[in-house]
C-alpha cells in the first residue's frame, strides 16, 4: 500500500486537471495528423486509406475541445460515464474498420486469384505456341550457306 | 484434338501424379490430359508432363476449386466439349473414366462417380462421415436426384454444365454440394454412377483437422444463403474467351 501511494497521490493531482487531459488528447490528434500525411508523403498509406485516420484524429479533437459533447453522446447512449462512451466508441470504431478491411480483402482476393489463373491460362498458351513454331521450323527445308535472298 | 479433357488438380502430387496420367492416357479414350499444377514446389508438374499431359501451373496456390475452375477455363477456352475431373493422389481409378462418359452419352449434363453405390468405400474419420451423410441428404433432398456421394471430385461435365460452373462464383476451396445444388437450379441433369475408389497414395487431404469443421461450416452458410444470393457475374469473360 505504501508504495502506491505516490501513484494515488499523482492521480488525485491528475484528475482535477481536465485541461492537462485536453492538451494531451490535442496532441495525439496532432500527432496522428502529422503521423498520416507523413506515411502518406513517403507512399507507405495510400490518400484512399488515410482519410479514415484523419477524420478519427478530428473526432478527437473536437471531443477535446468541446467536452460537453462527449457527455451529450454518454446521455444518449446511456452511459454512466464518458470513459465508457468513449471506449465503445472506440471499439465500434475498430469494429467497423476491421469489417471494412475483411471486406477490401475479399475483393482482393478475388481479383489475385483470377490474375493468378490469367496468368496460369497465358504461360500454357505462350509455352504451346513456341513449341509448335519449333516443330514448324524443325520441318522447314534448310537454307544452303550460300543461299542468298533475291532483292528487287 | 479430342473433345473431351481429363482435369486433374494436383498439388505436391510428384510421385504420383505421373501414375495417374499414364494410366489415363493407357486405356486409349479419346481424350486429353490436363494437369492444373496448383502452385507446387515440388516436381508435380514435370512428371505430368513427361507422363503427356498437357499442364498449367498456378503462380502460387489457389485452393482445390480454383485449380478446378482453371481447368474449366482452359477447356472452354480451347473449345472442349465435355470435361472429366479426377483427383492426383490416387483415390480415383482410371479405369471409371468410361462410366462417366457412359453417364455423358446418356444425356446426363453432371455425373458423379460414387463410392457408396456399390462396393466399400475407403475408410473416413467419424467426422468425415457424418459430415457426407449429413450433406448427401441435403444434395437429395434439394436436387430430388439420390446423391449419396456429394464430395466426390470424380466427376464429367457436359458442355452446358461447363458454361454454367465458369463463373466468379465457383467456389475456391470445396466445391461440392452447393455447386451441386447450384447445378440443379439452373436446369441441368444430374447422375451418379457408381465407382471403385481407394485410400490416397500419400501427401496430405485438404479435409484434415480444423478444416473439417470449416467446411461443415462454410458449406452450411453456402447452402442458406444460396436462394437469396445475388447471381454471379461472368465477369472472367476474358480469361474464358475461346482462343482463335
Amino acid at each position: 500500500m505504501i508504495c502506491l501511494a505516490p501513484v494515488a497521490a499523482w492521480l488525485r493531482d491528475l484528475e482535477p486537471l481536465p485541461e492537462r487531459q485536453r492538451l494531451v488528447a490535442l496532441l495525439i490528434a496532432g500527432g496522428m495528423v502529422v503521423l498520416i500525411f507523413e506515411l502518406v508523403r513517403r507512399r507507405k498509406l495510400r490518400e484512399e486509406y488515410s482519410w479514415v485516420w484523419v477524420i478519427t484524429a478530428a473526432g478527437l479533437a473536437l471531443l477535446a475541445l468541446y467536452q460537453d459533447l462527449l457527455l451529450t453522446l454518454s446521455q444518449w447512449v446511456g452511459s454512466s460515464n464518458a470513459v465508457s462512451t468513449l471506449f465503445f466508441g472506440a471499439l465500434l470504431f475498430l469494429l467497423a474498420l476491421v469489417l471494412q478491411f475483411s471486406v477490401r480483402l475479399s475483393r482482393l482476393t478475388h481479383r489475385h486469384r483470377t490474375l493468378g489463373q490469367r496468368l496460369a491460362l497465358l504461360e500454357e498458351e505462350v509455352l504451346r505456341l513456341r513449341s509448335k513454331r519449333a516443330r514448324e521450323d524443325e520441318n522447314l527445308p534448310q537454307r544452303l550457306p550460300d543461299d542468298r535472298d533475291e532483292v528487287a | 484434338m479430342s473433345n473431351t479433357v481429363l482435369v486433374i488438380p494436383a498439388y505436391r502430387e510428384a510421385g504420383r501424379v505421373g501414375v495417374i496420367v499414364r494410366a489415363a492416357l493407357g486405356l486409349g479414350l479419346d481424350l486429353d490430359v490436363l494437369v492444373i499444377d496448383d502452385g507446387s514446389s515440388d516436381r508435380t508438374s514435370d512428371e505430368a508432363r513427361q507422363a503427356g499431359a498437357s499442364v498449367v501451373r498456378h503462380p502460387f496456390n489457389l485452393g482445390y476449386g480454383c485449380a478446378l475452375h482453371t481447368g474449366y477455363c482452359h477447356a472452354l477456352r480451347r473449345g472442349y466439349q465435355r470435361v472429366l475431373q479426377m483427383d492426383a493422389d490416387g483415390q480415383h481409378e482410371a479405369a471409371m473414366l468410361p462410366r462417366l462418359i457412359a453417364g455423358l452419352d446418356q444425356g446426363a449434363d453432371v455425373v458423379i462417380g460414387s463410392r457408396y453405390l456399390e462396393g466399400r468405400a475407403p475408410e473416413a474419420s467419424l467426422a468425415r462421415r457424418a459430415g457426407t451423410r449429413l450433406f448427401a441428404w441435403v444434395a437429395t433432398r434439394w436436387t430430388g436426384v439420390r446423391i449419396t456421394d456429394p464430395t466426390s471430385g470424380f466427376q464429367g461435365l457436359s458442355h452446358r454444365a461447363l458454361a454454367s460452373v465458369v463463373n466468379d462464383g465457383f467456389p475456391e476451396d470445396y466445391p461440392d454440394t452447393d455447386v451441386l445444388v447450384e447445378h440443379h437450379r439452373r436446369g441441368l441433369r444430374i447422375l451418379e454412377v457408381p465407382v471403385r475408389m481407394y485410400a490416397r497414395l500419400g501427401g496430405t487431404s485438404m479435409h484434415r483437422g480444423a478444416r473439417v469443421a470449416y467446411y461443415g461450416y462454410k458449406m452450411l452458410l453456402t447452402l442458406l444463403l444460396l436462394p437469396v444470393r445475388r447471381a454471379t457475374p461472368l465477369r472472367q469473360h476474358d480469361t474464358v474467351a475461346r482462343l482463335s
